[in-house]
């Protein structure tokens, strides 16, 4: 029985272990070293990558700005995701095929998805074409390669993390309890702020974190829709290991932005107790 | 509400699928503008006649299948490991590269990989983007397997080796094709993602290793190309068939 069991993990915890397990720690070593003459690592050990990440304005800028998309976007998120799952939930036997709506275009390829919204809001893009033939304009606007540009594209990439968990919390809604509560003089309105938002709690929680973790850390959208000034934690640890070439720093910002998601998750965790394996 | 709710799905259902949509209908567009001008393959044929697309083309189908076999193989033996006793570290280390922003993935593994090198003549190209795109599909074949897994009987394993069956053969011949639709899924997945990464691939490839994402962002920076709508279009519609085939696999 155990050498079943032995040799059924042993290839994963192999590869898990070389080839995520030891990156990460190079990186964290990585993190406390100084960059050397032609880009190397070097000695002394240091905390100053730290210490610049969090003291250099530029920095605090970047990583205040991740912050304010991630949290925008997770805004939005809820407020067209809520809607959209109490709809699917209530939607009786066709259930199934509407969820299957909503991940259909999440499964097809982000890169592509990207792209999509940038064939939409360019200069030249349908969305211009189309405002400039119903002469709500005469130049075409600049909706492209901006934070807003930025916060749709996440929003588009990560709406079905929201939906799913508030979607499978409200699922399993007593019905009973609406009914109870209209039967007591509720409005539709009064209960569904009454009842069925705070007994969805588990699920917005959820999917509020599932949102917010990626868009954190996000890194095409912002380098495809949002161009040279909406740089984010994602953009700034790429840029460090190519055209900077500090491995440190950027080893550095990527355990920063590590220990955020960290932190993100264990809002959560605490909160329900589910595994997700 | 019984009306504002529809719509307001309605509404959010047209941005889900609307932008995809016209981009495969715009790759369709004799003009390289925003205009329609009428119907032609024009696109289609310049992007099979483009040596550089085809090629990143088979780059990424061979990427993906190898990568695919290997993360299924790997992942379907580990779902089954952890099936009846929990191994946290192993649990925890999946769960964290679930959760890890890929471009954190990237950095670590270029870096991991460029400090190998040190010691061993080697470079990056299609053996390390394969690696890869191994460790980061695991953890998804894991959750598939492992949730197709729960609806298995524990029991008639134990009643085929109660018969005589070793534990490998119970695995083999009882379990293993239980799990057969939850395999395929994850196999599908696993690919799809695989097919689909830029972050880590573009930080761990080679100059021999380019893959199709890699092109098409390229060109998508260099500003929007009426072949790309038509890889789009070509991606969108495969790795959706995929997709489908997945989820009724699931549900099956």
């Amino acid at each position: 029985m155990k050498a079943l069991r032995f040799w059924m993990l042993a290839p994963s915890r192999a590869l898990m272990g070389g080839l995520f397990l030891a990156p990460l720690s190079i990186i964290a070593a990585y993190s406390f070293l100084t960059r050397g003459t032609y880009g190397g690592q070097s000695t002394p050990w240091t905390a100053e990558n730290y210490v610049r990440l969090l003291a250099d304005p530029l920095y605090t800028l970047i990583l205040a700005r991740s912050f304010w998309i991630a949290g925008l976007s997770t805004m939005f998120c809820l407020l067209l995701g809520f809607p959209l799952a109490l709809f699917i939930a209530q939607s009786g036997r066709r259930k199934n095929l509407f969820i299957h709506l909503v991940m259909l275009p999440f499964w097809t390829s982000f890169l592509v998805r990207t792209y999509a919204w940038m064939f939409l809001l360019r200069d030249t893009g349908l969305v211009n074409t189309l405002l400039q033939w119903a002469g709500v304009t005469g130049e075409p606007l600049p909706l492209l390669y901006n934070e807003a540009a930025v916060v749709l594209g996440l929003i588009y990439g990560y709406l079905p993390f929201m939906v799913l968990p508030i979607f499978s919390t409200l699922d399993r809604l007593d019905k009973g309890l609406l009914e109870a509560a209209s039967d007591l003089g509720a409005t539709p309105w009064t209960s569904l702020w009454l009842v069925t938002v705070p007994l969805a709690m588990p699920g917005i929680v959820g999917g509020c974190v599932l949102v917010f973790i990626p868009c954190l850390g996000a890194y095409l959208t912002p380098d495809l829709l949002g161009g040279g000034k909406s740089m984010m934690i994602g953009n700034l640890v790429q840029n460090q290991f190519t055209s900077a070439r500090d491995w440190p720093f950027g080893s550095a910002i990527s355990l920063a932005l590590m220990a955020l998601v960290m932190m993100a998750l264990w809002t959560l965790q605490r909160r329900q107790k589910e595994d997700l394996l | 509400m019984r009306r504002a709710l529809p719509a307001i799905a309605a509404l959010t259902y047209a941005f889900l699928h609307l932008p995809l949509a016209v981009l495969m209908v715009f790759s369709f567009n004799e003009s390289r503008f925003t205009v329609w001008e009428g119907f032609s393959l024009h696109w289609y044929r310049e992007l099979f006649a483009d040596a550089r697309m085809m090629e990143a083309t088979w780059n990424s189908l061979f990427i993906a299948a190898t990568a695919t076999a290997a993360a299924t193989v790997m992942g379907t033996a580990c779902a089954y490991g952890l099936w009846k006793r929990g191994a946290p570290i192993l649990s925890g280390t999946l769960y964290l590269s679930l959760v890890t922003p890929e471009i954190v993935t990237g950095v670590s593994m270029l870096a991991f990989y460029q400090f190998l090198f040190r010691y061993m003549d080697l470079r990056l190209g299609l053996h390390t983007v394969i690696l890869a795109h191994i460790a980061f599909s695991i953890a998804f074949v894991v959750v598939v397997v492992k949730a197709r897994l729960k609806t298995v009987d524990a029991s008639l394993e134990e009643a085929a080796m109660d018969l005589g069956a070793t534990h490998w053969g119970a695995f083999w011949r009882v379990t293993l094709p239980a799990l057969g639709p939850g395999i395929a899924a994850a196999a599908l997945l696993a690919f799809t993602i695989s097919f689909d990464d830029y972050v880590i691939t573009s930080l761990v490839a080679g100059v021999d290793s380019e893959t199709l994402p890699m092109v098409i962002y390229a060109m998508a920076r260099r500003g929007v190309n009426p072949t790309v709508n038509a890889i789009s279009a070509l991606i969108v519609a495969g790795l959706g068939v995929f997709i489908l085939i997945a989820e009724r696999l699931q549900e099956a």
